[in-house]
């Protein structure tokens, strides 16, 4: 147990690592010079003021130094926190803004995807093999799967919003509030809450549903669930089995699913101009803000490996053979 | 055959031809099973109607287009009506033409991405499933790797290092980037079917990984396999559709996507232009439905236990 943790921790340091480094190598392969951009903002006249505000922009955005001490300053910056300066927004640090954005991200990813993971489960388990509710389950689940994420992020504000005026369709809050802890406040991040959350919610839910039922229609006619029912085991046990060595290949599912939840829930956030990392990662891309990019990738690969450690947790908790074939007791 | 079968277990073993091995039927005899099951099932018959249907619009549909897809008419904001089928946008665009090309496009990326990941994902999941230690060690950090580098940011950049992208380049970067799903599902799936009695049997036979891997391990997934396959196809294409709306698709191309991207960008919504972005989306839904109601169908045909009813 203790020596699969220690393992699983190792590959995951140096995921990290990994992904650190290919951050930083990256951006710096992008075409188009930063500071000449930032520099084309202020208007610059004479050749003179223009190096000498090269210069010093270099200086700060720690690009006057060789390749390998970048990296290492990368480094640096990365363990402490520090991820330099926004070129975007002058003024701001990479970090402040992907703080101030990801309350927004965590707020649409974290319930929905929890939701629609056990909620979808739930229902294609159920759905198994109960030729009543599968002929319902179904077909919602495979609709629900074939829709395109922009299309739900266009259609769903456009019914409840531009057309029945039930929600806002844009904004993480009404653009008349400033924001203080008031319940005026709150409301209005709920109102303009609800519509993304439902969009993100939507869009996975299906195929946890189909994936749990056919899993478990699978685990139904396995010898182990036939050795019970000869036993007389009632159909609720059975299917307590069945649904348990089913959540197996769903959970290493939800694992891989981040990435594209997290693609999806950009989408979203884009199509609604909802404040999160995903909206801001479009800033970054249009302004060409690389320190900005890669600040966000950073939070990111850490946001999916802590996940991906949650679920690892889950997954000793859940499969004793994991335990054994990790330590070798097993053939 | 369902819940009622507790008390006639050795029956049902019987009547289901549990998948004991590679050798249960005789060739010919399989392959009628499957065209007498595949006339008479529903689902597959449904599916593939309304997929083939698809296929033939995207086909013939660009001939019957009276403007290029990427032509700007003097005719904006016109409503679907004779002249201009699905009306027009708000820069002229004729929105049939940008449909029926964009259908196209969808099949080529889904095709291309889907190929690319089963390729990569297969070769990998089988590789780290059946060794399993230290390579499978390996082979996972790669898959981790692959798994945490946001998709998306990395398209950004990689595009941006292009002077233009084209729908290959989009088909490659899917699949090249979505394996690891692939790779999961069968290292998971080979990972507990290689400590079952019949593969250990197979292995102190004497025979190779190889041929243990392909005869007894695959046919026992192959279900499975083949639902993430088609899953990849349309993920794949519904994948593009998003990167295509966020501008990072494929340059000078209509694509279901760019539509939804444009009709975004001038507020397509608040004018209720609903004509814009609602075909696009749904057009793309009905091809990823009709290819997984059809993988529902072929699977009850490949699977007998799926059979039921």
């Amino acid at each position: 147990m203790q020596r699969y943790l220690t393992r699983k921790l190792i590959t995951y340091v140096l995921a990290f690592f990994a992904g650190v480094t290919i951050d930083w190598a990256i951006p710096h392969l992008m075409p188009g010079d930063p500071i000449q951009g930032l520099i084309a903002r202020f208007n610059v006249g004479s050749s003179a003021a223009y190096s000498a505000l090269y210069a010093n922009f270099s200086k700060a955005f720690g690009l006057n130094v060789p390749l390998w001490q970048q990296y290492l300053n990368f480094w640096h910056g990365v363990l402490t926190g520090d991820m330099g300066g926004s070129i975007y927004a002058p003024g701001a640090t990479v970090t402040s803004l992907v703080f101030s954005a990801m309350p927004y991200t965590l707020a649409l990813l974290v319930p929905a995807t929890l939701l629609s993971y056990s909620l979808g489960n739930r229902l294609g388990a159920a759905a198994a093999r109960r030729k009543l509710l599968d002929n319902s389950v179904l077909p919602f689940g495979y609709a629900l799967q074939s829709i395109p994420y922009p299309w739900l992020a266009l259609v769903i504000p456009y019914l409840l919003g531009s057309v029945w005026h039930l929600f806002p369709t844009a904004y993480g809050y009404d653009q008349g509030l400033v924001p203080t802890f008031d319940w005026t406040f709150i409301a209005s991040l709920l109102d303009h809450w609800f519509l993304p959350f439902l969009t993100v919610f939507l869009v996975t839910l299906g195929g946890w549903a189909i994936g749990m039922r056919n899993l478990v229609i699978y685990e139904l006619e396995n010898d182990s669930s036939r050795y019970l029912r000869a036993l007389g085991a009632s159909e609720r046990v059975v299917r307590g089995y069945a649904y348990r060595n089913a959540s197996l290949p769903q959970l290493s599912g939800l694992a891989l699913q981040l990435g594209v939840v997290i693609g999806g829930n950009t989408v979203t956030e884009i199509a609604f101009n909802y404040p999160g990392l995903g909206s801001l990662i479009f800033k970054a891309i249009s302004n060409q803000d690389f320190f900005l990019l890669q600040g966000i990738f950073i939070f990111i690969v850490l946001g999916v490996l802590i996940a991906n450690f949650i679920i690892d947790l889950v997954f000793v908790a859940v499969d004793p053979r994991t335990r054994l074939s990790m330590q070798g007791a097993a053939a | 055959m369902s819940e009622s079968v507790s008390a006639a277990p050795v029956a049902e073993v019987a009547a289901t031809g549990l998948p004991a091995g590679p050798a249960a039927a005789s060739a010919p005899r399989r392959r009628n099973d499957i065209f007498y099951y595949g006339l008479r099932n529903r689902k597959l018959l449904f599916g593939l109607g309304l997929e083939l249907l698809l296929v033939l619009v995207a086909v013939i549909g660009p001939y019957l287009a009276k403007n290029p897809p990427m032509q700007i008419t003097p005719f904006p904001l016109q409503h679907p009506g004779s002249r201009f089928w699905l009306g027009t946008d708000i820069t002229g665009y004729d929105l049939y033409s940008q449909l029926t090309s964009g259908l196209r496009e969808s099949y080529l990326v889904g095709a291309l991405g889907a190929g690319c990941a089963a390729l990569v994902g297969m070769a990998l999941g089988f590789i780290a499933g059946w060794r399993g230690g230290l390579l499978d060690e390996v082979l996972q950090l790669i898959t981790n790797i692959i798994v945490m580098i946001p998709s998306l940011v990395l398209l950004v950049v990689i595009g941006s290092y292009l002077s233009s992208k084209s729908i290959l380049f989009e088909g490659v970067f899917i699949g090249l980037t979505t394996w690891p799903w692939v790779a999961r599902a069968v290292r998971a799936q080979t990972f507990s079917l290689r400590s079952r009695e019949y593969v250990d049997l197979a292995r102190l036979s004497g025979k190779r990984a190889v041929s243990i891997i392909l005869r007894e391990i695959a046919p026992n997934m192959a279900s499975y396999l083949f639902l993430v396959v088609i899953l990849l196809f349309g993920s794949s294409m519904l994948l593009a559709a998003s990167y295509d709306f966020l501008g990072l698709g494929p340059t000078n191309v209509a694509s279901l996507g760019w539509t939804m991207n444009q009709a975004n960008a001038n507020a397509a919504l608040n004018y209720h232009l609903w004509w814009w972005f609602i075909p696009p989306g749904a057009m793309l839904a009905l091809m990823v439905f009709a290819l997984l109601i059809a993988n529902v169908g072929l699977d009850e045909i490949f699977n007998p236990k799926l059979r039921d009813q």
